[in-house]
């Protein structure tokens, strides 16, 4: 690896040290504004290097990473959207007792392996891309130790991470040893000079699944998100939502772009399946929900789904939905779950529906902007969820997935159900018995970051031509 | 530039309106009342400045990119067709924030705000060119519905609100589905990919592709419409919402379905619509009936006109699909017609239950003697409904009639005997409301001077229409020849129009 492959990284490498940075100023002192700060610039300080440097310099690490227009543009997707999760972070977690600095740490090791996953190219950097993220996300999840739901839902993760590790490193073996190569090129190479999938590599792909389907939290794979969700600090699964779910999704569009996975109808008809079964079990389960964490746990199980139909369609145009989807779906997530940490105190998560009603009434500003983002989950008109949704349908179309498309509709129909349910308390005329029973503080940067981010979904649903064409000119 | 200044200047007004309401809560009304009256003043003057013996089916037609990346502009025109159903919604919109005057108190910022964005989007529909801006428009005006319907409905406001929802999006889902398709094979055929109407007109389609891509529409408009059996989500709509509320939904949101039909389906797939029409009728004829039989069996008045609204909307769609230029000219006129006459009734029987708190007509009966003029009203309106002779609504049914007598003979005679049921609920209404027996407990005081100033412009047009119907006819006759005669090659039946407007003598 030479000097300018060096520099390429340099994302990676500024991610790192940040993270050993912030464990220094710990180190010295404990601060949990500075600790912040420095997380928050280093972090922007990646944002502009990626702004000003990598656009213009697109190069192969070899064997490990790609930097493409497809990297790079994800990659800023990522870290733009770990500097909202830290900017709602911080008045979060200075609410509460436990020691607040490490979180940063954690937050910008998983960003990094979040980042290298959706610019690998080979399956060691992958799946050290993979364990940065889970590991970090560990103890994230768990970070509130108090809270016994907390815990559980950290154990839960780490069984069942470990567990999707294990099968996807058992898939990745046979695959390697079905074509002897670990980088995609190469397995696409070997792929191509044989007829049809051999059984190894149908079944180490098949264990692979596994492994993707788990961390996407798709449908048979989900069983963890609603408890992961409920039982993680706000901040946390606004990360597991976003950031985490949105390398995964990169990397298999990339891994299949590379080995050629479009020419095998079988597999593509797994996803298939993959992606109605999320539609349907995760609109479906959400519909009975009184927990607004639980709501959105379920929503992005079949939110995941609705990006699978634009991997499936595939090609420029289905790469290109995808990452609008991303970036609306990113946008929208952050600004609920900002919303959900926005509204929370020391003692609980504002996650009944119950805590929501009459929010129109009490904080107009803040019912307004939770809102849009719902409306923006429901894809209505006037928000990025629309613009997004469309582009799926549009990709879906483009390839006559009638069936996919159609699926697809009628989901949306029924997730509508449960978004404007909560839409409904939140309207309804609140109750006389005075006090809410949740007394946050309120900090301005959180305020802040969810105008910056109510008007972005906004802005997207309005005008969605400066970052579609900003997408098309990444791809 | 002037149709979308009309859009800008009523979602600025609704912004305003809500803001305003911070400061004072009278304020929104007032501004909400002069955003709606500019509107009108606009529409009217379009009007008059408009010729329509020297112009071209558009009178107005411009365009702006909005979404190049899609072929998505900003596209708007406006025809005879579009212009008439301008006028309606700012007459009808007037009334709405007349009608809401008083009876609005809670969080009334908010309430003016959504009321402009329904008529905004509203608007948007029945001038927008661009099938992705048609469908943005569609929707734009059902989140605001959902609103005014959830939060300053009846008791039960929240399962009309939902059902009304997700019935609507269901079917505009389907449309959109059909408008992408449509999108993607004309962008196959001709490498020009763009959601402009003009342009979309053209599109070859194999008819099976015809014929599926037209029912997504129609979901979309049936249900909006609605034709039976999707009306089921109307009733709870229409008797929960608050008074302004139904008169929208009645008077300007069942037409944007009939106006999609119009509009879209017939002149996109002129061929499978004929093939459709025969069933069109019968579906059209059914609502006749079966509307006016539950009408006939309700107790609550608001539920009572909306059952109306499905029977009158059944002659809509019997005049559509019999595909000439008479029913056509019957149903845009039933489309105004209605929108007066049901909007009037719903306006009643809000000042009804302003006066005595129910809707339910088994407690009603002998107000002629307290409230005269209310009376004479309410009899005008309901003399109207059953298509008196002399009232617009007769012009419309009658021509919608005379059309489809030409189309289906057997349909016609049934849909007439529609025309009976309609004198059954209608007299009904006069009977246990205004006369009978009256009942002691009840002080119900004649209407005020706001109201009677709603209510004597719309008497005044819906006379007016009846006698002379000239002038509605001269301005959509271009529209509707287009509507209704397109047809690729085979010779066109065309018929003479009538343009004295007294056929009825």
């Amino acid at each position: 690896m030479n000097n300018l492959e060096l520099i390429n990284v340099l994302p990676g490498i500024l991610l790192g040290t940040a993270a050993v940075l912030a464990m220094t100023s710990i180190a010295i002192k404990r601060n949990h504004k500075f600790t912040y700060v420095i997380s928050a610039l280093s972090l922007l300080g990646v944002f502009y290097y990626l702004l000003v440097y990598a656009v213009n310099n697109k190069i192969t690490v070899e064997p490990l990473f790609v930097i493409d227009g497809l990297g790079i543009f994800n990659t800023g997707l990522i870290v733009a959207s770990a500097l909202a999760i830290i900017m709602i972070s911080f008045p979060y977690f200075e609410q509460r007792e436990e020691r607040k600095e490490e979180y940063y740490i954690l937050l910008i090791l998983a960003t990094l392996g979040s980042a290298m996953l959706l610019i690998s190219k080979h399956f060691v950097s992958l799946f050290l891309g993979l364990e940065i993220l889970s590991v970090s996300l560990y103890s994230m999840i768990s970070y509130l130790r108090k809270r016994p739901r907390s815990d559980e839902a950290g154990i839960k993760y780490l069984i069942l991470a470990a567990f999707s590790s294990a099968f996807l490193l058992f898939g990745m073996a046979l695959v390697y040893a079905s074509t002897g190569a670990m980088d995609f090129d190469g397995i696409g190479k070997s792929l191509q000079a044989i007829p049809g999938l051999p059984v190894t590599m149908m079944a180490g792909l098949g264990l692979m699944v596994v492994g993707v389907g788990f961390k996407l939290g798709i449908v048979p794979f989900h069983l963890w998100t609603s408890d992961v969700y409920e039982g993680a600090p706000a901040p946390v699964t606004a990360f597991i939502a976003t950031v985490s779910k949105g390398g995964m999704v990169i990397l298999l569009v990339r891994f299949f772009v590379m080995v050629n996975g479009y020419a095998y109808p079988g597999l593509m008809l797994i996803f298939a399946l993959l992606a109605g079964a999320s539609m349907f079990v995760g609109n479906f389960l959400a519909l009975r929900q009184d927990n607004v964490k639980r709501v959105l746990a379920y929503s992005s199980i079949a939110h995941m789904g609705y990006v699978l139909v634009a991997f499936i369609a595939g090609g420029k145009l289905g790469t290109e939905a995808v990452c609008f989807y991303l970036v609306a779906y990113f946008a929208t997530s952050l600004g609920a779950f900002g919303i959900i940490a926005l509204l929370s105190d020391e003692d609980r998560d504002a996650e009944l529906i119950s805590d929501y009603r009459g929010l129109f009434w009490t904080r107009p500003l803040v019912a307004a902007a939770f809102t849009a983002m719902l409306l923006s989950l429901a894809g209505i008109p006037l928000t990025a969820g629309f613009v997004g949704k469309f582009y799926l349908i549009a990709a879906g179309l483009s390839v006559q997935m009638w069936t996919l498309v159609v699926v697809l509709a009628v989901n949306s129909v029924i997730g509508l159900y449960y978004y404007i349910k909560i839409i409904a308390v939140m309207f309804e005329r609140p109750s006389d018995k005075g006090e809410p029973s949740l007394n946050p503080k309120l900090y301005w940067v959180n305020l802040v970051t969810l105008v910056l981010l109510s008007v972005l979904v906004v802005w997207l649903g309005v005008n969605p031509q400066g970052m579609i064409a900003l997408i098309k000119s990444f791809l | 530039m002037t149709l979308i200044l009309l859009i800008m200047l009523l979602m600025g007004a609704g912004v305003v309106a809500w803001l305003a309401a911070q400061w004072n809560t009278a304020i929104p009304k007032w501004i909400a009342l002069m955003g709606v009256s500019v509107a009108f003043l606009v529409s009217l003057n379009l009007w008059l400045q408009s010729n329509p013996a020297a112009d071209g089916a558009w009178m107005i037609r411009s365009s702006w990119p909005w979404i190049p990346a899609f072929g998505i502009s900003f596209s708007v025109a406006l025809d005879g067709l579009s212009l008439l159903m301008l006028l309606l919604t700012f007459f009808l919109a007037i009334v709405s924030v007349l009608s809401s005057w008083s009876e609005i108190k809670y969080r009334s910022g908010f309430y003016y705000f959504n009321l402009l964005w329904v008529v905004a989007g509203i608007t948007g529909v029945f001038v927008t060119m661009d099938m992705f801006l048609f469908y943005f428009f569609w929707e734009v005006m059902l989140i605001p519905m959902y609103f005014l319907i959830g939060i300053w409905g009846h008791e039960n406001k929240r399962y009309a609100a939902f059902k009304f929802f997700i019935f609507t999006q269901a079917s505009g889902l389907l449309m959109l589905l059909a408008i992408v398709t449509l999108y993607l094979i004309h962008g196959s055929q001709t490498e020009n990919y763009t959601y402009n109407y003009f342009e979309l007109i053209g599109t070859e389609l194999s008819p099976r592709m015809s014929w599926l891509l037209m029912l997504g529409f129609l979901a979309a408009f049936v249900v909006k419409l609605p034709v039976v059996p999707f009306h089921t989500w109307l009733p709870d709509a229409h008797s929960q919402a608050p008074t302004a509320g139904s008169v929208i939904l009645a008077g300007l949101l069942l037409k944007t379905g009939a106006y999609g039909i119009i509009r879209f389906v017939l002149p996109l797939f002129p061929e499978s619509a004929r093939d459709f029409a025969p069933l069109g009728m019968m579906l059209g004829v059914a609502g006749i009936i079966y509307g006016a039989f539950l009408a006939f069996a309700q107790t609550d008045l608001k539920r009572l006109v909306a059952y109306t609204s499905v029977s009158h909307m059944g002659f809509v769609m019997l005049g559509v699909f019999a595909l000439n230029d008479l029913a056509m000219q019957g149903v845009v006129m039933q489309m105004i017609t209605h929108g007066l006459s049901t909007g009037a009734l719903f306006l009643l029987a809000g000042s009804l239950y302003e006066r005595t708190h129910t809707r339910d007509i088994g407690q009603m009966g002998g107000f002629w003697t307290q409230a005269p003029f209310m009376g004479t009203i309410g009899l005008i309106f309901v003399l109207a409904s059953l298509g008196l002779p002399g009232l617009g609504n007769f012009v419309a049914e009658f021509l919608t009639l005379i059309g489809a007598w030409d189309a289906n003979r057997p349909m016609t005679v049934i849909a007439t005997l529609g025309l009976v049921a309609a004198t059954a609920y209608s007299l009904r209404i006069m009977q246990r409301v205004f006369l009978g027996d009256r009942t002691p407990t009840q002080d119900v005081a004649d209407l005020n001077v706001r109201e009677k100033f709603i209510f004597i412009p719309m008497v005044v047009l819906i006379v007016s229409l009846g006698m002379y119907p000239k002038p509605v006819f001269d301005v959509v006759k271009k529209s509707i020849t287009d509507a209704a005669n397109r047809d690729d090659g085979v010779p066109v039946k065309s018929e003479p129009m009538l343009l004295k407007g007294g056929t009825h003598e």
